[in-house]
């Protein structure tokens, strides 16, 4: 249970929030944040630590949350049940495009641009085909029982989110200490050398890219049940596939933390931008923008690596004074 | 079916579109082929100088096509100093740095420009927007013949530059062989920036030819990035050739697709093409060996 222990203190400490606010602003922030950490913490497996940067990952935010939605408002199924299946189905087009795309070797720049595309086909489908509301997209209606996943006040959606990042976060946290993740950081780390020393990269690759797809869909079922409607431009738009790679690299790439991390400061810096000039559209991401290339360039190894170089200088400041404190007295 | 006219007609005005797609793609292609990187801020660079044009003419009542003169070497300059002093210093040398750097400086342009002109989209209106030429059975729009023959004189005049000066000449040698260009006493970084410069200046003199018969607004570009990059990955990373080839096809199945599958359907071939190609022959059909 140790190794549980930094991720269930910080889950316990951000789950009491709601006793102390019911403020729906906080409160929305907050839920929002989170789901960008749950969608980041997807790409985090892909990107961070298997190394294979995709820029489409809103092929499976949009599969989630469209399945979601769809299966609901035309099929009548249990928006619980719509949850789970949105996940599944997600997993299944993240395992499609992976074979696709690892089989016929692409990496680097290629595999970004093959996601990109898979991610707008799909938003094109989903525009015009009718099934999902082309589009005029598709409304859930509303139905404020706990058994159809919708609730009167927001602390429940907080928890329920707060509960994906926090499983995600141990799944990570295990998928570390496995011979699997292993595996996918010596991937990352020189594919080659990993292929030569009789890693199957191509399943590593596929693996990752399964459960990372099944992540980031939670956050888009999530998000098609908290706000109860979806359309092509949001489902599968690129501004997702952008925030789900921006938390993790600002907050951390390749840690567990990471991307909560940067979640939570990203939007932050979102909301303060809204504040600083009123609700101008496009100045946020500007900001995100800016940040994002000031991390590459100064803290490649972002929020994380920046607090753990400081904890590294603390403790050799420690030292020091410590040392100098016992010759004084010698 | 469709009568031979309307389908003369359809490839005829893919050819036409293809043309300006083809001046995109070579641009993302030279870029490529000496810096080996994707230029995510491509379709970005390619709305801004839309927005160029578009202000010197609302502001200064500059005719387009005579804007483009002081548009092109504004652009190169702008794309030198993006390369120089932000993308190359910022990505240390990293490929999957350099891929994140240019997405943030898509975001950054994109967001900007939607910040200050706001989502409107603007039209400029030319006397000479309407006129069409005869050619066989069909008829086409005069901006785009002008644009038609103003994309192979611009690949023209690059292929002189690459070919006879000596900034070409170390173009080349940088991109066959960075360590021993180096040695010889090129600038590898200098040359980076003339080449990015090079490519932001072809979509600079897109963006002017596009604009008397399209439209702008802070999203634009993007709807010709996706398409840039499938040329560039179908004619070959780097291949300028197989730019301009692909860039004519593109344009011709697009128009067919359209006229078959409708106008957001037809999006479709296009991608799907790119990702059969991605998958089954990345090295495109004119590529050398990655």
């Amino acid at each position: 249970m140790r190794r549980f222990a930094p991720t269930l203190i910080v889950m316990a400490l951000l789950g009491m929030l709601p006793l102390i606010t019911s403020s729906n602003v906080v409160l929305n922030f907050l839920v929002v944040a989170l789901l960008i950490a749950l969608v980041g913490q997807g790409w985090n497996l892909l990107g961070g630590y298997g190394g294979q940067y995709s820029f489409g990952h809103a092929a499976f935010f949009g599969t989630g949350a469209y399945v979601t939605a769809v299966l609901q408002v035309r099929y009548g199924i249990n928006a619980w049940l719509g949850f789970c299946i949105g996940i599944a189905a997600s997993a299944l087009v993240g395992a499609l495009i992976g074979a696709l795309s690892f089989r016929s070797g692409l990496k680097g720049s290629y595999f970004a641009l093959v996601t990109l595309a898979f991610a707008e086909v799909l938003r094109i489908i989903a525009s015009v085909a009718p099934v999902t509301g082309a589009g005029v997209g598709t409304l859930i209606k509303l139905d404020l029982r706990p058994e159809a996943f919708q609730f009167q006040s927001r602390a429940p959606f907080y928890w329920i989110v707060l509960g994906l990042v926090g499983v995600s976060l141990m799944l990570m946290r295990v998928i570390e200490d496995s011979r699997f993740g292993a595996y996918l950081v010596a991937v990352r780390e020189n594919e080659d050398a990993a292929e030569a020393l009789g890693v199957n990269t191509t399943v590593v690759k596929l693996g990752a890219m399964t459960i990372s797809a099944a992540i980031t869909a939670a956050g888009g079922c999530f998000y098609a049940q908290y706000f109860l409607f979806v359309d092509a431009g949001i489902a599968y738009g690129p501004w997702i596939s952008i925030e789900a790679l921006l938390a993790p690299i600002i907050g951390g790439v390749g840690t567990v933390f990471g991307p909560l991390l940067g979640a939570l400061v990203v939007k932050t810096l979102g909301e303060l931008a809204k504040l600083a000039t009123g609700d101008a559209p496009g100045l946020d991401l500007v900001i995100y923008g800016c940040v994002l290339i000031l991390v590459v360039a100064v803290a490649p190894r972002g929020i994380a690596g920046i607090l753990s170089d400081l904890r590294q200088h603390v403790l050799a400041l420690r030292t020091a004074v410590a040392a100098s404190l016992g010759r004084g007295h010698g | 079916m469709l009568s031979p006219d309307i389908l003369f007609a359809a490839v005829l005005n893919g050819l036409m579109t293809g043309a300006i797609y083809a001046l995109v793609a070579l641009g993302l292609t030279l870029i490529y082929g000496v810096l080996h990187i994707i230029n995510f801020a491509h379709g970005a660079l390619l709305t801004a100088a839309m927005f160029a044009a578009f202000f010197a003419h609302r502001l200064l009542g500059l005719d387009p096509y005579v804007a483009a003169v002081f548009i092109a070497p504004l652009f190169f300059l702008f794309g030198y100093g993006l390369q120089r002093f932000i993308i190359g210093p910022a990505a240390h040398g990293d490929d999957r740095n350099i891929l994140l750097v240019t997405l943030g400086l898509a975001v950054i342009i994109e967001n900007a420009l939607l910040y200050a002109f706001r989502a409107d989209t603007r039209t400029i209106n030319l006397p000479y927007a309407f006129d069409v030429v005869e050619v066989g059975s069909a008829f086409v729009a005069l901006p785009r013949i002008v644009a038609f023959i103003a994309v192979f004189a611009v690949a023209l005049g690059l292929w002189l530059i690459m070919r006879w000066s000596d900034t070409g000449k170390a173009i080349r040698a940088v991109a066959k062989e960075k360590l021993g260009a180096e040695l010889a006493g090129i600038e590898v970084a200098h040359v980076y920036a003339v080449t990015f410069g090079l490519g932001t200046a072809c979509v600079a003199i897109a963006a002017c030819l596009l604009i008397p018969s399209y439209y702008v607004n802070p999203h634009a570009g993007n709807a010709f990035v996706l398409i840039a990059f499938t040329i560039v990955v179908l004619g070959g990373m780097g291949s300028v050739a197989g730019a301009l080839i692909g860039g004519l096809f593109v344009g011709v199945v697009e128009s067919l697709s359209g006229y078959y599958l409708g106008e957001s359907l037809g999006q479709i071939s296009i991608f799907v093409m790119f990702i059969l190609v991605l998958l089954f022959r990345p090295r495109g059909l004119f590529g050398e060996r990655a």
